[in-house]
């Protein structure tokens, strides 16, 4: 399948004229035609006409100077504002919200000639690690139909191990793009909070929320990277930090200390995932790379200190849909939503603010301190993403706090800003996909992706499809 | 012990202007209460000489210069596309004021 190649090989096939941008997006809607209506990944998806009218026009306009994403399928969490494109963020309170203006990501995208077939299915709101709080069915996994694919970003998950795209666009608040890319066997990244403009990214917690790529590989996400990272004038916390060549970045060797946090390898992770990353560890140990056994006592607190204080932003940032200007009234909120706006709500109230946001603020800053120590003696931390597999559909949507652990592994990097990569490093016994987060200081994505790209240099289990 | 009753559920969702039926309030109320328990977990750690961290970008007044950038701005037309219910170019809402 055309799709099966990395985006370097896509480009070097469209080059070479082996292929044509038409015959990609004919691949990916052969894919979404078949595999949609069983795995209900994209909640939208683009006139198929019009999107091979725009693969033609790639095909005539290709030179040496295009960019490295020109002419190739991608797909959009519905989080992402997409202009005369509907946009709902899987709540039936935007079912008929058509966008009137493009996210900056979109745009960047879009300006590099990049091509969009449809909007994926999520979490609503992001609320979710399992793409089953949705208003427009649960998205399936492709490894297991009767499991979840993760969440909240599961759809764009899906849609790359289908090969109904080339790569997407996610959005990690709390695991959000790590989460489905370990339980759909697929590489996404987590960038440095202010690496990527917010603008236009339909926001959970504005001080958590990043944007971020998802793909096949590490060095996909790191092409993708390049293309929409930036200084962005319409975001205010967009970073002026300079954006690196990641994708020539990741290639360079380099003999870095990698640190094992303990706590994350123990008791309430299943074995075979430590058992995953400590075999990935010692592969990377025997390539010249220093392992460091480490103790995070702060990790613990990762799911006590995120549910206080994204609720409460998200109480904030749903406080907009009223009806009036646009959607459908608040009564539409699905449950898990309608919670995660009370917790907040409880959270700030007058009697309990301080106990709890005002408190969980501190301990951010106990998390921000970890981290700094952790980084002291260690380039890079290697830890699980998931405490379990793939559970099956049903079971965390009904137990709220079961739902919340969920989480445990993810949740303590975005209160800290910094970033993290997801890959594949194995199966479990019953053939789940299991990941591996790189974690790195802000605004060290070149570091996090040189190591997720070595893992994937000397391992194969990203190139595994699902039967399908 | 639940520190949450549905009378606090009730009042919650109502600061929220979240409208709950009777029903809701029964049900979320154990489920807000098993995980606003848990967050108490956080109560264990140290925090008396710690300061609050409300953002990690290290930014500070980010400005942009006081002028009209045309190209961004809606005409009436678009916004008022998505609206449920609009009169005359302008949104309907919600009475705010009682009718005499």
């Amino acid at each position: 399948m055309l799709l099966d190649l990395s985006i370097h090989e896509l480009n070097k096939g469209l080059d070479e004229k082996k292929f044509s941008s038409v015959e990609l997006i004919e691949e990916a809607f052969s894919r979404i035609e078949q595999l949609n209506p069983v795995l209900n990944a994209l909640i939208t998806v683009r006139e198929k006409e019009q999107v091979l009218q725009e693969a033609r026009r790639a095909d005539a306009t290709r030179t040496e100077k295009t960019s490295v994403l020109h002419g190739l399928p991608f797909v959009l969490k519905d989080s992402y504002v997409t202009q005369g494109i509907q946009t709902t963020a899987a709540s039936t309170i935007l079912k008929d919200f058509i966008a009137p203006y493009n996210a900056t990501v979109y745009q960047k995208l879009l300006n590099a000639g990049a091509i969009l077939i449809g909007k994926a299915n999520m979490d609503a709101w992001g609320h979710g690690a399992s793409s089953e709080n949705t208003d427009f069915g649960p998205v399936k996994n492709p490894w297991d139909t009767t499991r979840v694919p993760g969440g909240s970003t599961g759809g764009c998950a899906v849609a790359i191990a289908v090969r109904m795209c080339a790569f997407a666009i996610g959005e990690d608040t709390g695991g959000s793009i790590r989460n489905p890319s370990a339980w759909c066997n697929t590489s996404g990244l987590k960038v440095t909070y202010g690496r990527v403009s917010r603008y236009g990214c339909i926001a959970y917690a504005s001080s958590f929320d990043t944007v971020g790529p998802m793909g096949k590989t590490a060095e996909d996400c790191a092409m993708v990277l390049e293309v929409i990272a930036g200084k962005d004038p319409y975001d205010a916390t967009s970073s002026p930090h300079a954006v690196l060549a990641y994708g020539s970045a990741i290639q360079k060797p380099r003999p870095l200390v990698v640190g094992l946090p303990h706590e994350a390898l123990g008791e309430g992770v299943d074995a075979e995932i430590v058992k995953g990353v400590k075999t990935t560890a010692a592969l990377l140990e025997r390539e010249g790379y220093t392992i460091k056994e480490i103790s995070m006592p702060m990790l613990s607190y990762g799911v006590a200190v995120y549910y206080q204080i994204a609720p409460s932003e998200t109480s904030s940032n749903l406080a907009r849909y009223d009806g009036v200007r646009y959607g459908q009234g608040r009564d539409q909120f699905t449950d898990e939503t309608k919670r995660r706006i009370m917790i907040g709500t409880y959270a700030l109230s007058t009697g309990y603010a301080d106990k709890f946001y005002h408190n969980a603020l501190k301990a951010r800053t106990l998390f921000i301190e970890a981290y700094k120590k952790a980084f002291e003696s260690c380039d890079v931390l290697l830890m699980p993403v998931m405490p379990f597999h793939a559970p099956k559909l049903g079971e965390l949507i009904a137990d709220p706090l079961k739902n919340a652990l969920t989480d445990a592994l993810t949740t303590t990097q975005n209160p800290v800003g910094i970033p993290s990569l997801a890959v594949p490093i194995g199966f479990s016994s019953s053939g789940l996909p299991m990941g591996a987060q790189v974690v790195g200081p802000m605004f060290f994505e070149e570091k996090i992706l040189s190591v997720g790209y070595r893992i994937q240099q000397l391992t194969e289990f990203h190139k595994k499809k699902p039967a399908l | 012990m639940s520190a949450i009753s549905t009378k606090t559920t009730a009042h919650i969702a109502s600061l929220a202007n979240l409208p709950l039926s009777e029903k809701e309030i029964q049900t979320l109320t154990p489920q807000l209460d098993s995980v606003v328990s848990y967050t108490t977990k956080t109560s264990q750690l140290n925090t008396d000489a710690v300061e609050e961290t409300a953002q990690v970008t290290g930014l500070e007044n980010i400005f942009r210069e006081d002028e009209v950038d045309t190209s961004r701005m809606f005409s009436q037309e678009e916004a008022l596309a998505n609206a449920r219910q609009t009169h005359k170019g302008f949104f309907v809402v919600p009475a705010v004021l009682e009718e005499r």
